[in-house]
């Protein structure tokens, strides 16, 4: 345990659009104490050294994805990332890789909102069904797209993807993994509809199995897993309708 | 950026580094691991003049044979070796990322998931040794 004297240096990188042209990265000096978590030590630099200090938080038990940040080079939750983990320091901070930043770790989250959105993710059904009680689903059912309805949309998955660094047209893994959680859902009918989208070279196929996404993910829900999966049914898919044309029919 | 900020002063658009693969191991692995398939095709040609030495004759064949104990060509071979060896253990390490782990709230350990292509590559690896070395 960390003794109550005992400090730790944050360098925090600092971007102010109206004034600066590129981040840079400023040193603060704070208490290093045993159960502070990393957003913790932010709070305590906003609250007590730089008001000005522009990061977003909301939960503090990681469940609401905002506080998503380069904790020295690693996409992390920095309210379930004790400061003693990287004691002595100093310890680097600075906006999720890949994004636009706004303001100093506040970064610009429109695309992936324009993404999520693109991949339909509701329950689409073909049939004109009005439902007068609640779907039946089994256990088994549930389970079988269970963990991808666990993300929570921290956007951690691409901050960790050199893919979607390299090219931002690219679907990238939460959405892809949501896309596939209704994919797998038995009371979804919309696979086929959500295929122009998923099954093209900014879908699945732009992804090259770095599997980053599923290590970095907090929530576990294995992104790149859905993803490898989406590649198989994928090509099943295009082979049926050159063995079987007509029955597609 | 929304409709209503003409105004709003512009965000820091970051860009890759072209060596982005250097930042973290996970990063350099990968490319180890692309990279070294190209060792793969190399010893497809190796093997197509090896044939093809084998199909001109005796004198042909020896001549490969002593291209082949080049120490260039040795040195070459063993670092082609490795890295497909690399390619094949990151390679078949991978399976665990496409194939459903999860079964009713269990994870299957990635090691199980990976065991059996390991069991099969030990097992066809013996076998063309055994053939090789005129056991079988």
């Amino acid at each position: 345990m960390a003794d109550s004297t005992d400090t730790i240096i944050l360098e925090v990188a600092r971007f102010h659009p109206e004034r600066d042209t590129e981040p840079s990265y400023q040193s603060f000096e704070v208490p290093l104490r045993g159960d502070w978590m990393v957003l913790d030590a932010l709070n305590h630099i906003k609250d007590h050294l730089d008001g000005s200090l522009a990061f977003r938080w909301s939960c503090r038990m990681g469940i609401c994805g905002s506080c998503g940040m380069m904790v020295n080079g690693v996409p992390k939750l920095t309210c379930e990332t004790l400061l003693t983990e990287f004691a002595p320091g100093p310890i680097r901070i600075a906006p999720l890789n890949h994004f636009p930043v706004v303001k100093d770790l506040v970064i610009e989250m429109d695309e992936f909102m324009g993404k999520l959105q693109k991949v339909r993710p509701w329950i689409v059904r073909k049939d004109d069904y009005q439902p007068v009680r609640e779907f039946i689903q089994t256990p088994a059912q549930l389970d079988n797209f269970k963990q991808y309805t666990l993300c929570i949309n921290c956007m951690l998955c691409y901050a960790a993807c050199p893919v979607y660094g390299l090219d931002p047209e690219f679907t990238g893994p939460a959405a892809l993994a949501l896309a596939e959680r209704y994919n797998l859902d038995s009371r979804d009918q919309g696979a086929a509809e959500r295929t122009d989208v998923l099954s093209q070279h900014d879908g699945i196929w732009d992804c090259t199995v770095i599997g980053e996404c599923s290590e970095v993910c907090p929530k576990h829900v294995d992104p790149s897993l859905a993803i490898q999966q989406y590649k198989i049914d994928a090509t099943k898919d295009w082979f049926k309708t050159w063995l079987m044309p007509w029955g597609n029919k | 950026m929304p409709q209503y900020s003409a105004f709003q002063p512009k965000p820091y658009r970051p860009r890759m580094s072209p060596f982005w693969f250097l930042d973290r191991w996970p990063y350099f692995k990968f490319i180890i691991r692309e990279t070294s398939a190209a060792f793969v095709a190399y010893f497809v040609i190796v093997m197509l003049v090896q044939i093809y030495a084998l199909e001109r004759g005796a004198g042909a064949y020896a001549h490969f044979q002593s291209l082949m104990a080049n120490p260039i060509i040795l040195v070459i071979n063993a670092v082609a070796l490795g890295s497909i060896a690399f390619h094949a253990i990151t390679w078949f390490m991978l399976v665990p990322r496409v194939f459903v782990r999860h079964t009713m709230g269990n994870i299957v350990p990635d090691l199980l998931i990976a065991a059996p292509n390991f069991g099969v590559w030990f097992v066809a690896s013996l076998l063309i040794a055994l053939f090789a070395l005129r056991i079988i």
